[in-house]
């Protein structure tokens, strides 16, 4: 037997875009422990809301991310809308959903394209980030911004998208699809890329559930949970949404889940383009949430559901603001996945969790 | 083997067009609607300070009394809420990104007076008062307002010779109207 060491893995580290720390314990190449260890860029965001008012703070919420922008100032507005009980048009729920949609496809090519860095297939990399960016142009073309859209408002949206640009949204969309898929087959069925993560990082269907894991991490372990199944907004006019399931439960597993998750995605653009109704995109919001009320909401952000909590005083500042992140959920589960595994396994295992510090430090 | 997977991929990339453009000779058109940076038509701006008092970052400062617009172009996030707070519309985006700059610098804007009736009386009323005052202390504006009713009446009809005679004859009619 060996002795054991504490081997220290980031803060700063080629394989994470974003700051985490975690001291392993090893032996022999084998971590027996991992400990994460976050803070490095806590900004303390939700403290800003209450100097700042409910319509100001959805430009700081969209800051939380850079990749899920989108879906923290829908989350946020879809809890400040339950708090003050306004319903939005129905044209702006759709609108939502695509940018949202659009902004998951945006962050599993991202995703990908880090992946296939980290395994060296700078090509695919490269490939990766040219799809990328022509859904950046998409969002910069219909929002006026390529990562912070500020589009979102309490009561609907601020820009519209007209028939043609929803046409040009298809067009574009299906040509990623096609590059995409070879894109996926090309690093899917690479032999090293598959002996380098099946098998690797387990964790069964039982640990996930008691780890509260979720998203495309949960789903990997057959979790049956993706918040677009409730059926929020303009998701519950899908004729059919299944989530993307795998019982592999390793690294692997991982990458197929989000693999398939962009197809699915462009499938839902193309279906809420085609219903989308004609209408008003915005209602106007007057008056402040009531003394005491409270509203929560989820959302299916990239990487997993995200709760938000929002608590109103009766003025235009919120008492409270709290955001659960997908991160800080699934942070306990890749303590878990690295447990046992080899030291050159850590920074697979660590990529295919996808983790987001920024969402999961505020 | 795992470099003839991105062959066909790879190999069609030879004959289209490159995807990226030689910056800076060469530049990607941009979107109409693009979140460049805020601009202003001081011409509409009626300087109520909304944009001010609505601005997340406080970037924003409106001094009525300089009649000034200035906006921090290193703290502003060009959110556009001010755009949409305005309730004059004098605010919009423009496509085109504030240059870059080695120094802390504000952009401030003159607003110019508006030609609104009850603003132009007020201004020419003040006039002589701040010549006047000019070598002695500065006058506060209380007292720069005619108090007797015949200088008020002066110094309203010297008002408005200096308009044009539409908005001349449209503040004579108010006037008529009100007494």
């Amino acid at each position: 037997m060996g002795k054991k060491a504490i081997i220290p893995f980031g803060p700063q580290h080629p394989v994470l875009p974003e700051p985490i720390h975690l001291d392993l314990v090893v032996e022999d190449e084998v971590v027996l422990e991992a400990t994460p260890q976050i803070g490095f860029i806590h900004r303390g965001l939700e403290r800003l809301v209450q100097t700042k008012d409910y319509n100001q703070f959805i430009y700081v919420a969209e800051r939380i991310c850079g990749i899920c922008a989108f879906g923290h100032s829908m989350g946020y507005a879809e809890t400040i809308e339950r708090l003050m009980d306004i319903e939005i048009p129905k044209r702006a729920e759709y609108l939502r959903v695509i940018w949202h949609e659009l902004s998951r496809i945006h962050s599993h090519i991202l995703w990908l394209g880090l992946a296939a860095d980290a395994f060296g297939h700078e090509a695919l990399f490269m490939h990766c980030w040219r799809l990328r960016e022509r859904v950046l142009d998409l969002f910069e073309k219909t929002t006026g911004g390529r990562v912070i859209f500020s589009v979102v408002k309490v009561g609907g949206v601020q820009r519209d998208i007209d028939a043609s640009m929803l046409d040009e949204f298809i067009t574009v969309l299906d040509g990623i699809k096609d590059e995409y898929a070879q894109i996926c087959k090309a690093f899917l069925n690479e032999p090293s890329v598959y002996n380098r993560t099946a098998g690797v990082g387990v964790i069964p269907y039982e640990d996930a559930l008691n780890l509260s894991m979720v998203g495309p991490f949960a789903r990997a372990s057959a979790v049956n949970y993706d918040v677009r199944m409730l059926g929020n907004g303009a998701y519950s006019d899908l004729a059919d949404f299944a989530p993307i399931l795998s019982d592999n439960c390793d690294c692997y597993a991982r990458m197929e889940v989000r693999a398939a998750e962009v197809p699915q995605s462009i499938e839902i653009i193309r279906e809420l383009a085609s219903k989308i109704p004609a209408g008003d995109i915005a209602i106007p919001v007057k008056g402040a949430p009531a003394i005491d009320s409270e509203a929560c909401n989820v959302v299916e952000q990239p990487r997993g559901e995200c709760y938000y909590f929002a608590k109103g005083n009766g003025t235009k500042y919120l008492d409270r603001m709290r955001m659960r992140t997908p991160t800080s959920q699934n942070l306990a589960g890749m303590a878990v996945a690295l447990k046992g595994c080899d030291v050159a396994d850590v920074n697979m295992i660590v990529l295919t969790i996808d983790p987001c510090i920024s969402c999961t430090e505020r | 083997m795992g470099v003839f997977k991105l062959g066909k991929m790879t190999f069609g990339s030879l004959f289209k067009k490159p995807e990226t453009v030689l910056y800076p000779i060469e530049q990607k058109p941009k979107p109409v609607g693009l979140k460049g940076h805020i601009a202003i038509e001081a011409e509409s701006c009626i300087l109520c300070g909304m944009c001010d008092r609505s601005c997340a970052t406080n970037c924003i400062t409106v001094d009525k009394q300089a009649r000034t617009w200035a906006i921090d172009r290193f703290q502003c996030i060009q959110c556009g809420y001010c755009v949409t707070c305005c309730p004059k519309k004098c605010l919009h985006m423009d496509p085109d990104y504030a240059p870059a700059s080695t120094q802390h610098t504000v952009d401030v804007v003159e607003v110019p007076a508006q030609d609104k009736p009850a603003k132009a009386e007020k201004a020419d009323d003040n006039k002589p008062a701040a010549t006047a005052a000019a070598a002695a202390e500065k006058p506060s504006e209380t007292e720069q307002v005619p108090t007797n009713a015949k200088d008020r009446d002066e110094a309203l009809l010297a008002a408005i010779a200096l308009m044009e005679p539409e908005k001349a004859q449209r503040v004579r009619d108010a006037l008529e109207a009100r007494s």
